[in-house]
């Protein structure tokens, strides 16, 4: 099958390649830029380890072929932290407040959490839980990712973290 | 996981998509969100030899007023449903299904001409649509056509659809003013297909049903429109004794299959129950 030339931007920077229609954007991004951040849990669409920011929409990006994306602007976990390697206050959250584990679904969570965050940078802890509710997590019982992302919300308003009373 | 391999197509107008699904009949498919064709391709229940991305068609996109009807363009994703001051304003039951499929991610892509085009039982605004009376845009070979959704579902994936037909809009009438509706979806996990929901419009005139429609999800092959039920209804107070009847009467048009989400009869049961809840609801709502 002839291939397609492609062009996106990832993490600020200009990608060209050619690719099989039939590429997938998790497959595209791990094997063939190494950009391996993104995560393969499920390929199924359920669990949101492949989630990245696409276009300012949180994809799951085994569920997208690459040629979907072309001339889109990606951002992933590598795209996250400051230019002087200083973390996300995001990345900063989810080790103050353990939000992981095993890590396995981090980066899709920090993902969709930067998304949810743009949409909406002060969420109740009950729109927090729905707005990550397509991302699977099977060690922390999410308290702790909830409470890294209210970490998160209230260090980028620049006001002081009060953690909820359990 | 890897689909098959596929030549892909992405038009820039209605009539070039309808004239390439036409030549490739069925070996081609219609690309959308790909939330339902992607899975299915790398599950190869799917391997189509040409998709024809529908994402480059501006005319496809967006949500307008048109007389007392409301056109959705078919590539407006359950997202941006979600985000519309019109609809919500004026179809709200709309916004509140949308909030209920899938999840954040599937709804970024997913759009709503994909979900009621791809005629999968589980999926919830096919019956939304019976329920309000919707119909859909489509272009084809002979030209452009309407068909109203109450009449577009055949069986499991089998809809009104002809090779190198493409669904370009839904448009809906919208209720009138003061109407209450509601969406009931009882599901075992967020982001799940419904195990039975029932849609309902209704307005109340004097304390009783001046109008009222039903739409059932996934208790049968196609979703349906119960019409015997809400004729049950209209003219009554929704009192207990004509509230059993009419549940009795939606109950009776279901077959559901048996599956990993409850045995038939629990699913008919439960598809009464969501209507209960639904008619509750959307009363509490009527001016």
């Amino acid at each position: 099958m002839a291939k397609s030339q492609v062009s996106m931007k990832v993490n600020g920077k200009t990608i060209e390649a050619l690719v099989e229609p039939r590429t997938l954007l998790i497959h595209f991004l791990r094997d063939q830029q190494n950009i391996t951040g993104p995560h393969i849990g499920c390929e199924t669409s359920h669990c949101g380890a492949c989630t990245v920011d696409l276009d300012g929409k949180s994809v799951k990006s085994c569920t997208v072929f690459t040629v979907q994306a072309n001339g889109s602007d990606i951002r992933t976990i590598e795209g996250m932290a400051n230019a002087d390697g200083t973390l996300h206050a995001l990345q900063e959250g989810f080790r103050e407040m353990h939000g992981l584990q095993c890590g396995f679904c981090t980066p899709g969570m920090i993902m969709r959490a930067y998304r949810l965050l743009q949409e909406n940078a002060n969420p109740s802890e009950e729109e927090i839980r729905y707005g990550i509710s397509g991302n699977l997590c099977r060690c922390t019982g999410y308290q702790n990712i909830v409470k890294a992302i209210q970490f998160a919300a209230a260090k980028l308003a620049g006001v002081p973290f009060q953690e909820a009373a359990e | 996981m890897i689909p098959g391999a596929f030549a892909y197509h992405r038009p820039s107008s209605i009539k070039e998509a309808v004239g390439l699904l036409a030549q490739y009949g069925d070996d081609g498919r219609a690309l959308a969100g790909g939330h339902s064709i992607i899975p299915m391709m790398k599950l190869r229940l799917a391997s189509p030899g040409h998709l024809v991305d529908l994402a480059g068609i501006g005319d496809l996109k967006g949500v307008r007023a048109d007389g007392g009807d409301i056109v959705i363009g078919a590539m407006t994703t359950q997202h941006e449903l979600i985000a519309s001051d019109l609809l919500s304003a004026k179809i709200p039951i709309l916004r509140e299904t949308s909030l209920q499929v899938a999840d954040p991610q599937v709804r970024y892509l997913g759009t709503l001409g994909g979900n009621v085009a791809n005629g999968d039982p589980g999926n919830d605004m096919p019956a939304v649509m019976m329920c309000l009376n919707a119909s859909y845009q489509v272009s084809g070979k002979g030209g452009d056509r309407r068909i109203a959704a109450r009449d577009f579902y055949q069986g499991a994936y089998f809809t009104a659809l002809e090779a190198g037909d493409v669904l370009t809009g839904i448009r809906i009438p919208v209720p009138p003013a003061g109407h209450g509706s509601a969406y009931e979806k009882l599901k075992r996990k967020i982001g799940d297909y419904a195990t039975a929901a029932a849609a309902v419009v209704l307005t109340m005139v004097g304390g009783k049903v001046g109008t009222c429609s039903i739409g059932l999800t996934n208790v049968a092959e196609t979703p349906l429109w119960a019409e015997e039920a809400a004729k049950i209804l209209i003219g009554s107070a929704l009192d207990g004794a004509t509230l059993k009847k009419a549940v009795a009467a939606a109950e009776a048009i279901t077959s559901p299959a048996t599956d990993a989400r409850g045995p038939a009869a629990y699913r008919t049961k439960m598809a009464g129950v969501m209507l209960t809840r639904a008619l509750a609801r959307a009363k509490s709502r009527a001016k």
